[in-house]
């Protein structure tokens, strides 16, 4: 069957409430001040928000229900989405389809997340059956320690080194030297890159994103809802999305995109190269460099080759992480499933918070998050575009 | 290649005592599971008995085909260690304080991919075999190993926060009087503790085996009688501090019912012997044990307990011993609960009719002192906690699973 | 001063001295001091037989008890209290072995008992009596005849929904007896030797507080105290030589002068 386009649907107003390393603030907090910029900036009122999709880790023991009374919301169209990185695009996929549907006029998806100075063990040793039964308890490295065995089994079956790693972090770093939130204000050098830390082998310091508090958040509507909003938009061209994908791999080397790519380009009508930047789900590098081989730029194993072979900064060959990323922002939590796709909006509307990338056309956002046990479950993937 | 253990040098008196911590406890039911096996010694997933795929991690419908038939049973337990990890920080303060910390994912020959606790003589690359242990909160984790025993294997320090090994550590034997005391006390001599304490009650009367109880190496005679609360009370005011494990061997075992007995003498001594014994030794070395869990190489261990198979189901023919004996299976329990907290476990030795006096009368297969002693020594080498010696014990064990009512019946005939 | 003990020994034989026993027998029914369920109780007198000329012995009766010191007819140590415990020998294995052998002063409120539970002996009571029987001699035991031994078991622990109501001396007269008649110790018939609500004085069991403070000693559940003469009695009151004990059941025997002829 044919998939119907995402024609008529469009989204707008990219939010970014600025990160803060520690917040002794709420997760509600955090989400009412995304809402209630989303507001200001469009003009509405709370009752012109008719569809609400939020996505927090913190929010407990509130899910998005009791969230409509505390803000004052009465939506005809209510998703709560914990899907972590993967929940941006999630959002956008559920919200386009009601609107294009008419279930809703106006859909605000908010992301955000407090980080108190025990947030980050709370999450970890509560944060999935399988990770309290048989992850937690081994060593509790949390997803540094899972995704350190991942990236040691992709270094070991296709030759990446960690130099090749560094190239990405550090152009990331690169690009966010004008974002005035950024965790990680300074420019990283390979040295600082190849001695930092240890972690858990062989990830270290700098390939890992700094949890904070923040919120980012957008608006999905009609394009003549927008027009008449005098809201900047962007095009919906295509979307995917995949949950527990490849359960037989005994590791993830590929995420759930392989499936579905070939869909998200026909859909879309363009090829891999015809987008102008890309902004990849970047818990880790090597997970940056699984989306460059699984959504097409490359073949599985190819990654590194195709890191040492482009430049990703904002005026490079291949312009990615335009805002640095969470590596270089921080993870506020669900917000980084959001960071990406806010960051697209921005650039293909001409307002970055950092610098434009040239020709700003066409941009693939990929999310990713949820290691349930071993593996990160969720994988999604959408092509946008400048209003035409 | 594992360093041996070196001997643990004298404390320093003015040094803080480490406090013990314990790594997440907290499973699913299903998971527990697990925790049986891990106790018993054994290796044991569920296995979906529709389509027969072996499942790991625990959980509540086959992945293949949904079915909700998922019983643990033993499966094969070697595999690949696909990748290893060192973990160098943690947010839990049990592993921040002993890292850094090796954890790799397995892919088994039975199938399913295991993330577990890595012996350091595990190679990335290459074959291990998965075992499950009780780690200090007492929850079952898994454990690769290599694949064939190397050399010091049992000194890895990862290994033996899972296990109550008694290499260097010091031992409290509670009775020495009877064949099989002494024959625990030569057993852990011969396991590299490094002192072995036997208790002896009214050293006025002699008994077989004083001369053999002497020559046993670092053997220590201490007074200890635990009908008498001052006694035990005593020697853990003096000695507490130096005790890591604790292997109760106080003995009175008598044929007799319930009905049939007459008089309330008999019981009365089994219950001061064993059962308010039991009491006496848990209130005068509990508290010492649960607080020096994580004191250095020989730190507080574990509490041994040796009980009749019959605390599980009543042997009338021993039927007052029994119901004695079911009364300290219980009283273990609720100090399993209590310990834990200090990373101490209480080991339940279970065992059927033994190659002494008292059970004269009783034909074999019966279990000598000696295979009592050293499946004892073993069950603390393996970190396990609930041990069945010998083919009776066994028998029941598998009896008791399938048809407890049965084994009533028979057990009365 | 030589006396002479074999004319002693044949006016006990002979009944020239009457031997009277103070002592209940001890049973499992009799009452046992009770206190609330959050401390710790005194252990109830049992028996269990270890052979009657049967299977399990066959030429011998024998058996196994078990009781409390302070159950039944009983001696109280000063190192029972804690205003004695750090007195020079004052556990029953440690008193002077004399000190078991004393003269006795009885004290009849028995009518003023059957009236009033509430009974409280008092220093003006004890000059009345004194004005009859003249003074108490020093290192005397003071026992108090209530006759609350004849009662049944029910009247005899005296519970209420308050606790106790029982006979007892109040703080003032303890204190007097210590302090200006010098006496040995207090024995009672009621179980223990203070007033049934003796925990609402000031201090609480003045008869525990102030005779083992002063290194006195306690004889309580006494009967046939109504035989004996206001003066002139010899107590026999030996414990059991327990390892640092606080007291011990005992056999209590009152020497009477005088008798058959």
């Amino acid at each position: 069957m044919q998939r119907k386009s995402y024609e008529g649907a469009v989204a707008c107003l990219p939010v970014t409430i600025p990160y803060r390393r520690y917040s002794t603030n709420s997760a509600h907090w955090w989400l009412g001040r995304a809402l209630h910029e989303l507001i200001k900036r469009a003009k509405l009122r709370l009752k012109d928000i008719d569809g609400f999709a939020v996505s927090s880790f913190t929010v407990g023991p509130d899910t998005a229900v009791g969230l409509t009374q505390h803000f004052g919301l009465s939506p005809r169209w209510l998703d709560h989405i914990p899907f972590g990185g993967a929940s941006g695009i999630v959002a956008l996929r559920r919200a386009a389809r009601a609107v294009q549907a008419g279930d809703a006029e106006i859909v605000a998806c908010v992301a955000g997340d407090t980080n108190h100075v025990d947030s980050f063990r709370k999450m970890l040793s509560t944060f999935s059956r399988f990770a309290q039964d048989a992850v937690y308890p081994y060593g509790s490295g949390g997803a540094n320690a899972s995704f350190a065995l991942i990236t040691k089994n992709y270094m070991n079956s296709y030759g990446a080194k960690r130099e090749d790693f560094a190239k990405i972090c550090i152009a990331q770093r690169d690009n966010a030297l004008w974002i005035p939130h950024a965790m990680m204000k300074k420019k990283l050098t390979l040295h600082e890159y190849m001695s930092a830390r240890p972690i858990a082998d062989p990830i270290h310091l700098f390939d890992c994103v700094m949890p904070c508090a923040g919120a980012e958040a957008f608006i999905v509507c009609r394009e003549d809802v927008a027009k008449s909003l005098n809201l900047p938009n962007v095009r919906i061209l295509s979307t995917i999305e995949r949950h527990n994908a490849f359960p037989n791999d005994p590791m993830q080397i590929r995420g759930g995109w392989e499936l579905d790519v070939g869909e998200l380009w026909s859909m879309a009508g363009l090829k891999p190269s015809d987008v102008d930047f890309v902004e990849t789900y970047d818990d880790y590098p090597v997970i940056s460099m699984m989306q460059f081989e699984d959504l097409g730029f490359c073949a599985k194993g190819e990654g590194p080759e195709f890191v040492r072979s482009h430049t990703l900064t904002n005026d490079g060959t291949f312009p990615h992480n335009t805002s640095g990323g969470q590596l270089s922002v921080g993870q506020a939590g669900a917000a980084g499933g959001f960071l990406g796709l806010v960051e697209a909006m921005r650039q293909l509307t001409s307002q970055p918070l950092g610098s434009q990338v040239p020709d700003a056309n066409a941009c693939l956002v990929s999310g990713f998050g949820m290691i349930n046990y071993d593996r990160g479950l969720s994988s999604c993937a959408a092509v946008v575009a400048r209003a035409a | 290649m594992t360093e041996p253990l070196v001997r643990p040098r004298r404390k320093d008196p003015l040094k803080r005592t480490r406090l013990p911590l314990r790594p997440q406890g907290v499973r699913s039911r299903t998971a527990h599971g697990l925790t049986a096996a891990a106790a018993e010694g054994r290796f044991a997933l569920q296995v979906c008995l529709d389509c027969s795929t072996v499942i790991y991690p625990p959980r509540d419908a086959c992945p293949s085909c949904l079915s909700a038939r998922l019983p643990f049973r033993d499966v094969p337990r070697g595999g690949i260690l696909i990748a290893e990890t060192t973990v160098r920080t943690s947010t839990e303060p049990y592993f921040r304080e002993r890292i850094p910390w090796r954890v790799g994912t397995v892919k088994l020959d039975a199938g399913p991919v295991v993330v577990a606790h890595l012996h350091g003589d595990a190679v990335e690359g290459e074959r291990v075999r998965l075992e499950l242990k009780l780690d200090k909160s007492g929850s079952a984790v898994t454990m690769a190993l290599p694949e064939r025993d190397t050399e010091n294997m049992a000194d890895d320090p990862h290994l033996r926060e899972m296990t109550c090994d008694p290499k260097f550590r010091r031992v409290l034997i509670t009775d020495g009087r009877t064949m099989v005391g002494q024959a625990v006390a030569k057993a852990f001599s011969d396991a590299g503790a490094s002192i072995v304490f036997v208790g002896l009650a009214n050293p006025w009367k002699p008994f077989p085996g004083m001369g053999g109880l002497r020559k046993i190496e670092r053997a220590e005679i201490v007074p200890l009688d635990v009908t008498d609360t001052e006694s035990v009370t005593e020697l853990a005011e003096q000695n507490g501090a130096r005790i890591d494990i604790v292997v109760n061997t106080a003995e009175h075992i008598r044929a007799g019912g319930v009905v049939n007995r007459r008089g309330l003498t008999v019981a009365r001594e089994e219950i001061d012997v064993r059962y308010l014994g039991l009491l006496r030794l848990a209130q005068a070395f509990g508290p010492t044990l649960r607080s020096r869990g994580a004191d250095g190489v020989n730190s507080a261990a574990a509490f041994v307990n040796l009980l009749s198979v019959h605390a599980l189901m009543n042997w009338p023919a021993y039927g007052s011993f029994s119901a004695t004996e079911a009364a300290c299976l219980s009283a273990a329990q609720c100090m399993r609960a209590e310990l834990r907290p200090g990373g101490v476990k209480v080991v339940n030795v279970f065992f059927g009719p033994l190659e002494i006096e008292w059970f004269q009368t009783v034909p074999p297969p019966k279990v000598t002192p000696a295979v009592l002693a050293n499946a004892v020594v073993r069950a603390l080498q393996h970190g396990l906690e609930d041990v069945f010696v010998g083919d009776v014990a066994e028998d029941i064990r598998q009896r008791l699973a399938v048809n407890p009512k049965a084994l009533e019946h028979e057990l009365a005939s | 001063m030589t006396v002479d003990l074999m004319s002693f020994a044949r006016a006990v034989a002979n009944g020239h001295v009457r031997v009277i026993d103070l002592t209940q027998t001890l049973s499992q029914e009799f009452p046992t001091i009770v206190l609330p369920p959050e401390l710790g109780q005194c252990a109830p007198f049992r028996m269990e037989e270890v052979s009657r000329y049967d299977e399990r012995g066959p030429a011998w009766y024998w058996n196994n008890i078990s009781l409390g010191e302070h159950t039944g007819t009983h001696f109280d140590a000063p190192i029972h209290w804690i205003s004695g415990k750090d007195l020079p020998n004052n556990a029953v294995d440690t008193i002077d072995v004399a000190q078991f052998i004393a003269s006795a002063a009885v004290i009849d409120c028995s009518k003023e008992c059957a009236a009033d539970p509430d009974f409280a002996l008092t220093i003006p009571f004890v000059e009345q009596w004194e004005a009859r029987h003249g003074k108490i001699e020093p290192r005397s035991w003071v026992l108090l005849r209530t006759d609350w031994s004849k009662q049944t078991y029910p009247d005899y622990a005296g519970f209420r929904d308050d606790g106790a109501h029982t006979p007892g001396p109040e703080p003032a007269v303890v204190k007097w007896l210590v302090e200006q008649r010098d006496v040995h110790g207090f024995g009672t018939e009621t179980i223990g030797t203070d007033f049934g609500q003796g925990q609402h004085f000031n201090p609480p069991y003045p008869a525990h507080f102030y005779m083992h403070g002063k290194g006195r000693f306690g004889l309580q559940c006494l009967t046939n105290l109504d035989l004996l003469p206001p003066k002139g009695t010899v107590i026999i009151a030996a414990p059991l030589k327990i390892k640092q004990g606080s007291g011990s059941p005992l056999r209590v025997l009152a020497l009477v002068a005088g008798g058959n002829a």
